[in-house]
């Protein structure tokens, strides 16, 4: 089935896609998106917008989409189960949709201790597998969730449906598997964590691979430009489930501003040259984070402009 | 068991500002055995309000009692002869026993001296860990024994989520994962492919979204 989405047609026309993503203010400020997206236009198929990110609360990402919607990008509405039920995520899926919003990518979402408001009570009502299999089968039956009364929808949504994928968490051997259900349960594409461990992306890929995942769904391999050694350090030891390797770490070590965040935008481009010639591997996604700025260079350094 | 931790003395004290006749009422089942309000507990805080209050000058007087169960009519009946003498009730028990000596004594000012935690297990002396959230339709059965709603601090069923590292959650290092848990445990017993398909949303009627929970037992119901 296919949807109005930019980015499912560049990744069926076989090109390597390019996505980012852009991190709604925490304020009214609407022109801040705006801004973002405008350096992002000309250089991405698709641009995520993060659902309040770290648990910090920030402007909806549906408003953020609508925003970028109405210059011209491709938005990628992400959605997390931690804020809201069943009922207001199908809610919202219907929205969106009827917003012209095409792209939706179905996560946990981070858990809300980690936020500015850590006395929150969290939803959890469904998890991100079976949030994917919901958008499914609103899409493509028209059901919403054990509907009682049996109701189909007359004009359902048409949305290219997504989800993440982390291959540096723990346990291992199990996250291909848990690939292998979130295809299983409607994942069109995916578009994993920042990749600094190539090596251990590869064995990935690999089982990947093995299982012919790579086949049913479109796999973007997520980067991110490091700015400095600290940052580096800081997301090896604080933020689980991310892997960087000691030897990226001593590429940054000694780098001061500039010539570090010019070696984190080298880094992160090498990264990228090295998912394209990797079989299996769609596109990239490229996650600056605060650093919106950065990912024009980077998509031109990666030889991936002009966009189809 | 119920597990249960006594609030701080600060707290009790400010709760009790004016009272002068304080009946304090332990429980001697969940309570007793996490050592939070059985007799030995409810002896302990008697003391310490009694000692505060000679400190400060002030006259209190505390009736200490403890019953087998707080949570049914017939072992709170040995309270109700007394409790007329006193201003207030203050409750060590979790809050069933609370809101059953409320329902009982509704002319009393009833009063909690403990936060219930949780349903939980000791795994150690002296260490409690919650295992169950009373979600009214058990599922350990699919999941190797490990609990999915209680043990994940996203409660997922279909996990683990992508912040599981070297066995622990991302929420708290100090915390196995429970997806980990569960994975080792099928992959054990040789039934991970239990987990091969997506468990569907989960009907939450049956947990506390469904309003409050009632059981009955025709069998037991005197005619």
């Amino acid at each position: 089935m296919n949807t109005q989405s930019n980015l499912e047609r560049v990744l069926e026309s076989g090109a390597f896609a390019v996505t980012s993503e852009c991190g709604p203010p925490r304020s009214a400020a609407g022109d801040v998106i705006l801004r973002k997206g405008l350096m992002l236009k000309h250089c991405t198929d698709a641009v995520n917008v993060t659902d309040n990110q770290t648990a910090i609360v920030r402007m909806s990402s549906l408003a953020s989409c609508v925003l970028l919607k109405s210059i011209g990008i491709d938005p990628v509405l992400q959605m997390v189960c931690r804020d809201r039920n069943r009922i207001a995520l199908q809610s919202d899926i219907l929205g969106a949709a009827a917003l012209g919003i095409d792209n939706l990518l179905c996560l946990s979402g981070d858990h809300q201790s980690f936020g500015n408001q850590p006395g929150a009570k969290n939803v959890y009502d469904i998890d991100s597998m079976q949030l994917l299999a919901c958008a499914r089968d609103m899409c493509e039956n028209g059901r919403f969730i054990s509907d009682l009364g049996e109701y189909e929808m007359d004009t359902p949504p048409s949305m290219f449906i997504g989800a993440a994928a982390n291959p540096f968490a723990d346990p291992s051997d199990y996250r291909v598997l848990r690939l292998a259900k979130k295809v299983n349960s409607g994942a069109r594409f995916i578009q994993t964590q920042c990749i600094f461990n190539l090596k251990k992306f590869g064995r990935w890929m690999k089982d990947v691979r093995a299982m012919g995942l790579h086949e049913q769904v479109y796999i973007l391999g997520g980067v991110t430009p490091l700015k400095s050694a600290g940052m580096a350090r800081y997301m090896r030891d604080k933020v689980a489930g991310m892997d960087v390797p000691d030897s990226v770490i001593r590429r940054m070590e000694g780098l001061k501003g500039e010539a570090a965040r010019e070696m984190g935008i080298k880094i992160c481009v090498e990264t990228i040259k090295k998912l394209k010639k990797m079989e299996g591997v769609s596109g990239v996604h490229i996650m600056a984070i605060e650093w919106e700025d950065a990912v024009p260079q980077i998509v031109e350094m990666a030889e991936l402009l002009p966009r189809p | 068991m119920i597990v249960g931790e006594r609030k701080p003395y600060e707290e009790i004290k400010s709760m009790l500002e004016g009272s002068r006749k304080i009946l304090l009422a332990g429980c001697g089942t969940c309570v007793k055995v996490c050592f939070t309000g059985g007799d030995k507990e409810v002896a302990l805080l008697a003391s310490q309000l009694r000692l505060s209050a000679k400190k400060d000058k002030r006259n209190i007087h505390i009736m200490e009692m403890t019953v087998e169960r707080q949570c049914e009519n017939e072992f709170i009946e040995e309270i109700a002869p007394y409790v007329d003498a006193y201003d207030v009730i203050m409750s060590m028990a979790c809050g069933a026993g609370v809101q059953m000596l409320a329902q009982r004594f509704p002319e009393k000012i009833v009063l909690p001296a403990v936060n219930t935690t949780f349903l939980g297990l000791l795994e150690k002396t002296g260490f409690f860990v919650e295992n169950c959230q009373g979600c009214g339709n058990c599922v350990l059965g699919d999941y190797g024994g490990v609990c999915p709603v209680t043990r994940c601090a996203k409660s997922i069923f279909n996990g683990p989520c992508g912040g599981s590292q070297n066995g622990m959650c991302e929420v708290d290092p100090q915390t196995p994962c429970a997806w980990e848990l569960i994975i080792s445990r099928l992959r054990a017993l040789g039934q991970l492919e239990r987990l091969s398909k997506t468990t569907p949303p989960k009907d939450w009627s049956s947990a506390r979204d469904g309003g409050q929970r009632k059981l009955t037992r025709e069998e037991q119901i005197l005619s």
